[in-house]
């Protein structure tokens, strides 16, 4: 996206943000709350419209963009806490907002069952047979709903997957199981988005770090090139003055080309 | 809504059931786990029936006291069917019983004017529609909580059908010869025409809640309203929509109770507004959303209606009636949260 802004009311979310992810790039974005991290997802996957500035697919700009939209272009955002409905059950989450169905409306019950075990089998990697189709949602741990919502967002085709605060209230054995989880994203040829405040769960997976500060880009580094300790140092720079004294890494390219901007 | 539909798995999957080899216990767990309510509420309305026919077993052992309660239950049973839906996803609708003013108003006037009785019919139901898409409106685009706004038109709805009329009844005694009479408050081989549509509207609202997209965004609407707009469902409308199913079905029931008495007044309507909430909350729909079965209404309403008749027949005064309706409601919405906090 190039050169966005967005109000709420009074409150300067974001203020002329440039931001690119790569064909099959892994991208953290952190920031501290209140940062935009939120806003700049949320324009990605069309819930919000920027004020100014524009927001471009394959290089590409794309109007009024609206959450179907969105999706049609491949987005899938993952929300920390709000991507399942706790009450309902597995395969109607996974649905949700696209079931199948005849051509007057009428769910194909049975079809979302048995996609929605085979999806079990094979991607989310529940073994135990007490867990069905059936099952309702707020029986799983937090790991187990990251993944099904990881799981979710590969099956109905998704380019990029975005990833809101994923890592958070996760046990150390869930957040490597999460970690793997966007591996298998970008193994799958993808690309992902991971917003975090937290430069630890990011450190691991991310070919990219941006850093945002206050609405505004305020670092962009590679942790390939970094030591985590070097980066929890940039990062409480920029917390304290809302700059880094150290230069961003080699120019981190904006991408240009039809190919691989959004 | 034109996502293309993605390939299926299980298509190219070998065709194994999930789980297999699962034990006769965990099936009767998973059994109990997502029908516990629905078998809790049906335990409870077996148990009021038996009560009633253990005192009064010359009275519930013969038929007449059934043609009774075919014919009265469904005057607020009929609301209660879309009302499942709005409590479903999270809503209130409190005006419904001054919608079935509202839309005999409009009958009235219609009938009275033209002497057209289906056409009479067919306005009262969109009057309905008009009153439910004023609800959603309020609520949706003016951002009143459902609570407060229908309180209001419970209040705004009723006003207008007395300014409107002036007041004053009408006698629609001359309806009865039409084939609309007879389709609606009329006799199918001895049972009431408005059991059939209380039974029609259960068995219409039951499909379009539990095997309809719409029901599927009902759902999450009512289980989580963020996740039903992150996930790209179109909010506002599923809730004007539900209103309107409302507002219609009570237009509907309206004139049911109007044409079942030969009479139109403008009271119409009053006194139904706690059936057929009682009804909706005995049958285990929660009010905090995202929970609830037509099943669990349809036997509350059938529970609800037959308290009245069956404390006079069972030699109670009538007295007792309201104390027994409480006994009723607290005992049952106990029983499910019980059943909630243990299966759920």
């Amino acid at each position: 996206m190039r050169g966005v802004s967005k109000k709420f009311a009074e409150m300067q979310a974001l203020t002329n943000v440039d931001f690119s992810l790569g064909r099959n790039e892994i991208v953290g974005l952190i920031g501290d709350n209140g940062a935009g991290k939120s806003t700049l997802i949320k324009l990605i996957c069309g819930y919000h419209q920027p004020d100014e500035g524009q927001v471009l697919f394959d290089g590409r700009p794309v109007k009024n963009l609206t959450v179907e939209g969105a999706r049609q272009l491949g987005v899938e955002a993952v929300y920390q806490e709000r991507a399942l409905a706790d009450l309902q059950t597995l395969w109607r989450n996974i649905f949700i907002g696209r079931e199948l169905h005849t051509r007057g409306g009428f769910l194909r019950v049975g079809a979302m069952r048995r996609e929605t075990a085979a999806l079990m089998r094979e991607s989310m990697g529940f073994t135990s047979t007490a867990v069905t189709p059936e099952s309702f949602v707020k029986t799983f741990s937090g790991g187990e709903k990251q993944g099904i919502a990881i799981v979710r967002a590969l099956y109905f085709d998704a380019d990029i997957v975005i990833l809101d605060e994923p890592a958070v209230g996760l046990s150390v054995k869930e957040t490597d199981r999460l970690i793997a989880f966007v591996r298998s994203i970008k193994a799958a040829g993808k690309s992902a988005i991971l917003i975090d405040h937290n430069i630890f769960h990011v450190y691991e997976v991310a070919d990219r770090v941006v850093v945002l500060d206050r609405g505004t880009v305020a670092g962009q580094f590679r942790p390939k090139n970094r030591t985590v300790g070097e980066l929890t140092e940039i990062m409480r720079e920029i917390a304290e003055t809302g700059k880094s004294s150290v230069a961003d890494d080699e120019h981190v390219d904006i991408p240009e080309t039809a190919e691989d901007a959004l | 809504m034109s996502t293309p539909e993605p390939p299926l798995l299980s298509d190219l999957a070998p065709a194994a059931g999930y789980g297999g080899g699962v034990s006769l216990r965990r099936d009767s767990r998973r059994f109990m786990r997502t029908f516990a309510g629905q078998i809790g509420i049906t335990a409870a309305f077996l148990l009021l029936w038996l009560a009633f026919v253990v005192s009064a077993p010359e009275t519930f052992l013969s038929g007449k006291i059934y043609s009774a309660y075919a014919a009265t239950i469904p005057l607020f049973g009929i609301v209660a069917m879309p009302l499942t839906l709005v409590i479903v996803a999270g809503e209130i609708d409190l005006s419904f019983p001054s919608t079935m003013a509202l839309g005999m108003v409009g009958f009235v006037l219609v009938w009275e004017n033209t002497g057209n009785v289906p056409l009479a019919l067919f306005v009262a139901l969109l009057v309905g529609a008009a009153a439910g898409i004023f609800n959603g409106l309020v609520i949706v685009y003016a951002g009143v909580p459902a609570l407060v706004a229908t309180i209001g038109t419970l209040f705004l709805f009723r006003g207008l059908s007395l300014v409107i009329m002036g007041g004053r009844n009408a006698t629609l005694g001359a309806t009865t010869g039409s084939y609309a009479y007879k389709a609606t408050v009329g006799k199918f081989l001895n049972i009431p025409a408005q059991f059939l549509w209380l039974l029609g509207f259960a068995v219409v609202m039951w499909v379009l809640l539990n095997r309809h997209r719409f029901g599927a965004a009902v759902y999450v609407l009512g289980d989580n309203a963020e996740t039903a707009a992150l996930q790209g469902i179109k909010t506002n409308r599923v809730r004007i929509v539900l209103f309107v199913l409302v507002g219609v079905s009570a237009a509907f029931a309206g004139v049911l109770s109007s044409l079942f008495i030969v009479s139109f007044f403008p009271s119409v309507g009053e006194g139904q507004l706690l059936p057929a909430l009682a009804a909706v909350f005995v049958g285990g729909t929660s009010v905090f959303g995202g929970k609830g079965t037509i099943w669990g209404t349809l036997l509350g309403a059938f529970m609800i209606g037959t308290i009245n008749a069956g404390i006079v027949a069972s030699g109670l005064t009538g007295f007792y009636t309201q104390f027994i309706y409480g006994s009723v409601i607290i005992v049952s919405v106990s029983i499910h949260a019980q059943v909630q906090r243990r299966f759920g």
